[in-house]
């Protein structure tokens, strides 16, 4: 367990002090979330209809910050040889590093995320509701990006791959974390059933990847 | 505690390194791999730590540690395992913590090799001499039996390769194991040696 901490902290620490960390995901985030009124145009009731789902998206692109990194570096100087030998599982090692990926990057978004809600025109109610989707949400989107940064261990110099490689995988969890944040916008959407398939890959994406990253990250190794 | 190396074999994008590698490595041991370049010397060590598999042969540890084999081994490869946005003693810090604390403390590991006024220094403002000293410590902060030395004197100055040789001599002295690859004069007696092939 000390070893699992020592690695999530590491990795919220490390991205905390190379290139602002949390601070470098939410500005991105905002920039994303004030270009895209330009591009729509001066309607606000058009704004905030589409308002939770410009979150989610600007949302998905913060997660892939630094991704490709996440175990790239830790190859690169040497740290992956001495995890392995530490006797901490390779999969335990893997939720570690996310974990820690998102306690850097995903929940600095959450918390902005209200603030950055009303530049949409969100009422009060759709943006707790959108905040509390975007909160149960990324975890996923962290989750299967931990996939495709092991994979970039093998691949070398992966670069943009990662998020061609990753956006399609998170296409459940956008429909049903932007089909449940809508209910607060309308009334004739309904929350309860898209916010528990929601919840559901959440935990999909917390078994799978761990083991999927793990597994990747043992193939490069060979 | 035994290392036994039976008939290794490695073979690496279909070209056969070396084969019919066997050793036997008991307590006190220390075994010098000499070889050239690209004979296979950090190929080998990584396969007797478990982080590449042998294409043949087997590696053996008498008592059979918990787990992976790893746990009872330090391996310390030409890449340091440093993180330069941490200061030294957190990068010692870590490795006890995810390795386990079972060594000496930070403070007195980098005291060993005279490091110890940069212990709040970000490693990133380290020599490639000193981050290699850094690297060294981690065999004091966190004590295993076995130690795979990848090179260990690369980088290092005359003082603190001397200085390294005292440190195997002292491990080597309580019983334990070593395997040191070196294409340089280790600073310390080796009891067994190793020539690995042309590498051609």
């Amino acid at each position: 367990m000390t070893a699992f901490l020592a690695v999530a902290g590491q990795t919220i620490a490390i991205s905390y002090r190379v290139g602002g960390g949390a601070l470098i995901g939410v500005l991105f985030f905002l920039s994303v979330l004030v270009v895209i009124p330009f591009a729509v145009g001066p309607d606000l009731d058009l704004l905030a209809r589409i308002g939770p789902a410009i979150l989610w998206i600007g949302a998905l692109l913060a997660t892939l910050l630094g991704l490709d990194r996440l175990f790239q570096d830790d190859r690169d100087d040497g740290t992956l040889d001495h995890l392995v030998l530490s006797g901490l599982s390779l999969e335990a090692m893997v939720l570690a590093k996310a974990i820690g990926h998102w306690a850097a990057t995903g929940l600095p978004l959450v918390i902005a995320a209200p603030a950055l809600a009303l530049l949409l025109n969100l009422q009060p109610a759709a943006l707790w509701t959108v905040t509390l989707t975007l909160l149960v949400g990324t975890p996923a989107l962290t989750l299967i990006g931990t996939i495709g940064a092991a994979l970039m261990v093998a691949l070398r110099r992966g670069g943009m791959l990662i998020a061609v490689l990753i956006l399609p995988f998170t296409v459940p969890v956008l429909i049903f974390g932007v089909a449940a944040a809508n209910a607060g916008v309308s009334d004739r959407d309904s929350f309860g059933q898209p916010f528990l398939f929601l919840c559901a890959f959440t935990l999909f994406s917390l078994v799978i990847g761990p083991f999927a990253g793990a597994a990747a990250i043992r193939a490069a190794e060979e | 505690m035994r290392l036994t190396a039976t008939k290794l074999a490695s073979e690496r994008g279909g070209r056969l390194i070396f084969d019919d590698i066997s050793f036997a490595l008991g307590d006190g041991d220390l075994l010098a791999i000499t070889g050239p370049n690209g004979s296979g010397k950090s190929t080998l060590l990584r396969i007797v730590a478990g982080l590449l598999p042998a294409s043949d042969g087997a590696v053996e540890l008498d008592p059979e540690p918990d787990g992976e084999r790893g746990v009872a081994m330090h391996y310390l490869g030409h890449r340091d395992g440093l993180k330069s946005a941490l200061s030294v003693g957190e990068n010692v810090e870590f490795w006890r913590r995810t390795a386990g604390a079972t060594g000496l403390e930070p403070p007195e590991a980098l005291d060993r090799v005279r490091l110890g006024h940069l212990i709040d220094l970000p490693a990133a403002y380290l020599s490639a001499g000193q981050k290699r000293r850094v690297a060294i410590t981690r065999l004091l902060a966190v004590s295993r039996p076995i130690w795979l030395l990848d090179e260990p004197t690369a980088a290092l100055d005359t003082q603190s390769e001397a200085e390294l040789g005292e440190i195997i001599a002292e491990h080597v002295g309580f019983g334990g194991l070593v395997l040191a690859a070196t294409h340089l004069e280790l600073p310390v007696a080796s009891t067994q040696s190793l020539g690995l092939g042309s590498g051609n």
